[in-house]
């Protein structure tokens, strides 16, 4: 069954490590939803986080593959249930005195902040879950959307809530 | 001591215990074949006739001793030129170090001259490569290097130094070589579930490729299938493992393997998979492979577990470790009803069509006679296409490292410089390139090296005029719309070879050739032997892709009624 994924990949943060991730992907064929690397505590490690669409083999051949790789220090699936997944948007959307209150509104509702203002658009950021942000999009699609980028997701389990 | 970076290369391929490199020189490279100049560490350096035809020279030294090969190149095209070589290797896991110069620190980015990223240009085909920035990265970055390429899974890594990083200096400190990691752990519970499986199976069979000899587990695969009185077949990398004559050895499976053992593969109750991986070459039709069987891998290579077919049992570890600690627990057995079977499969399997039925000379009487001429000792190296099949199906091996083959990558013009590294590797074993005159051409400038270094290479040219692989499914799949294969070029091979300076023979009959090869064999001196065949034989049998061995073509049909 084709499905979403989230892998974190740990990886030695040297020069070109992502090129190596990215083409090992290419190469192979995955069908990778988004891609984001991120700085860690530890400044010799870097963590990506991956979103891809696949069954469950796919999955476990992204994985073994990725581990492959001289430079990962270890990759694996996140469990949805015991993980957090973020992710940041920004969107500008063309407006003027009528819709600019609605708007305003929605982004009350979703606790996005209104970080630009011209007289003809406003620039909204939103950080939240990736559901969070579709729906979030949904609604403002509405109005006419100018520019749109999202960050894709960054992924971190939870605590261990048992001890 | 103070060295260069050049010095510090020679020094930690000498703790390497490389006494052989293969390569050739450029602008970027000259500081470290200055150093090679006056090495008193016993390196010897073979210059090749093109960067190519040393990276499959290296290729061929490791796979005929198992040792890692090495080879040198220069900047921009010199690396570039690495590049089929080290895919070559890479798809059928031999390990090689490739270690190129680059233009300077300073330059590198500015499009300078025969500056190329050949680090990123060989990513996907390499287990890994390194830019080495700073002259006191160099002598742990090639140890590292070393380390990579031979273990787990072997494979090529590849090397770029800056050439101001072969000229700077710096402390070289000596070290042992390092020591393999500790193999992963073998669970014994699952060992023990594979063995009583293996106990209890009543159609057992075999499959086993190149891993095997990766691991040199030769020798515990024989132990295995005696043991249990198990039938076993093998990929085209696994040839040697079991001697050809060996009664239980089916032979090769998979699009021109033996049908008696895909049919023994589709009857199994359990298959035994050993250091292969099921390519689309083997599993044809992957949904039907082995499909009444529990199948069990053994692999290095955690990767290959479920990536084209389904696998029941699986066992990530050495293929060697993993088979000397299954084989205490496997139970001397017998299958009489099993082997009964598997006997009148093989008694139906085809047969070569031979001199002696029609007086032509046919591939059989080719690569049978070198076969039997050169030896069990021989070591056959070939190129890609319908003589490699050929080959692959009469060579009548017995050892493994004795028959080298681009079985991943099917790399035409790999056979002469892999046999050039075989020979250099062997100089007292026989080394039979087998060619066609499609791939000869390719690389056949290579006969100023065996010439230069008195490599006594002798090249078995089938020459039907024609890419006979590509003109069969021209033939067989595409109505016999012979686009661009039907070549008919005027070259004289046995000339060439003289022009070069080795010497050329012509042969056309069986007779002819078996005489001519014993004088080649005799002479001492590289050799080149033209064989005329027609342009319509067809390797056979042929299971077309996609289909299963039910489906195979057992004899090629006659051109003229298709």
């Amino acid at each position: 069954m084709q499905e979403k994924h989230v892998i974190t990949v740990k990886v030695k943060n040297n020069a070109g490590v992502l090129a190596r991730v990215a083409s090992l992907f290419g190469r192979r064929g995955y069908n990778i939803e988004s891609l984001t690397v991120s700085a860690t505590d530890d400044p010799r490690i870097s963590r990506m986080t991956v979103v891809v669409q696949g069954d469950e083999d796919i999955l476990s051949q992204i994985i073994h593959q990725t581990a492959k790789l001289e430079e990962s220090l270890a990759v694996y699936a996140l469990d949805p249930d015991q993980s957090l997944y973020r992710e940041l948007l920004l969107i500008k959307l063309s407006c003027n005195d009528t819709t600019r209150s609605p708007i305003r509104e929605i982004c009350d509702i979703y606790g996005a902040k209104i970080v630009d203002l011209s007289v003809a658009s406003m620039v909204i950021e939103l950080t939240g879950t990736p559901h969070k942000i579709d729906a979030f999009i949904e609604i403002l699609s509405q109005y006419p959307i100018l520019e749109m980028c999202r960050t894709g997701a960054t992924a971190m389990e939870r605590g261990d809530h048992k001890q | 001591m103070l060295l260069t970076g050049s010095q510090i290369v020679l020094e930690v391929l000498a703790e390497e215990k490389v006494d052989t490199i293969f390569g050739y020189p450029g602008g970027t490279i000259l500081n470290i074949y200055d150093a090679l100049y006056d090495n008193q560490l016993g390196i010897r350096h073979y210059i090749t006739a093109h960067e190519q035809g040393a990276a499959h020279a290296a290729d061929g030294y490791a796979r005929a001793t198992g040792k890692t090969g090495v080879v040198f190149a220069t900047s921009g095209p010199g690396s570039t030129n690495l590049v089929t070589g080290i895919a070559t290797a890479y798809m059928d896991s031999i390990p090689m170090v490739a270690i190129t110069a680059n233009v300077p620190n300073a330059l590198i980015g500015s499009d300078s001259f025969q500056e190329v990223y050949i680090a990123g240009i060989t990513m996907p085909i390499t287990k890994h490569n390194f830019v080495v920035r700073r002259v006191e990265e160099l002598a742990g970055t090639i140890r590292e290097a070393f380390a990579i390429a031979n273990s787990g899974r072997p494979g090529p890594v590849l090397l770029d130094i800056p050439k101001d990083v072969t000229a700077a200096t710096c402390e070289y400190t000596p070290a042992p070589p390092r020591e393999a990691p500790p193999a992963p752990p073998i669970d014994p519970a699952l060992i023990a579930e594979i063995a009583g499986l293996i106990n209890t199976a009543e159609r057992p069979v075999i499959h086993f490729g190149g891993g095997v000899i990766g691991s040199g587990a030769s020798p515990l695969v024989y132990e295995l299938a005696h043991r249990a009185s198990i039938p076993a077949c093998h990929t085209i990398m696994g040839t040697g493992v079991l001697a050809y004559n060996d009664p239980l050895n089916m032979g090769m499976i998979g699009m021109h393997g033996n049908i008696s053992a895909g049919l023994a593969v589709n009857g199994a109750d359990l298959l035994l998979v050993i250091g292969a991986r099921f390519s689309d070459r083997v599993a044809t039709k992957p949904s039907d492979f082995a499909r009444r069987a529990r199948i069990v891998q053994i692999d290095i290579d955690r990767s290959e577990i479920n990536k084209n077919i389904h696998i029941d049992y699986s066992v990530v570890g050495d293929v060697s470790a993993v088979l000397h600690s299954l084989l205490p627990l496997i139970e001397e057995k017998t299958h009489p009803e099993w082997q009964a079977q598997i006997d009148e499969w093989r008694s139906q399997d085809v047969a070569p069509i031979a001199s002696s039925l029609d007086g032509k000379l046919h591939p059989y009487d080719i690569i049978h006679a070198v076969a039997e001429l050169a030896g069990e000792d021989a070591i056959i190296v070939t190129d890609v296409g319908q003589h490699q099949m050929w080959a692959a199906q009469y060579c009548g091996r017995t050892q493994p490292r004795s028959f080298l083959t681009s079985g991943g990558l099917g790399t035409m013009g790999f056979g002469y410089g892999a046999a050039i590294g075989a020979q250099v590797a062997f100089p007292k074993r026989r080394v039979i390139h087998i060619t066609g005159d499609g791939c000869f051409h390719m690389n056949l400038n290579e006969l100023c090296t065996t010439v230069s270094y008195h490599l006594p290479v002798i090249t078995v040219v089938l020459n039907n005029g024609v890419l006979g692989m590509v003109r069969q499914w021209q033939t067989l799949f595409y109505d016999r719309r012979y686009s661009s294969t039907s070549l008919h070029r005027k070259t004289d091979f046995a000339a060439v070879a003289e022009a070069f300076g080795a010497k050329g023979f012509h042969a056309d009959s069986a007779e002819a050739f078996r005489e001519k090869f014993s004088k080649a064999l005799g002479s001492g001196s590289p050799c080149v032997i033209e064989c005329r065949i027609d342009e319509d034989e067809m390797v056979m049998p042929m299971i077309p892709g996609g289909s299963t061995v039910k489906e195979a073509y057992r004899s090629a049909p006659v051109v003229s009624q298709l």
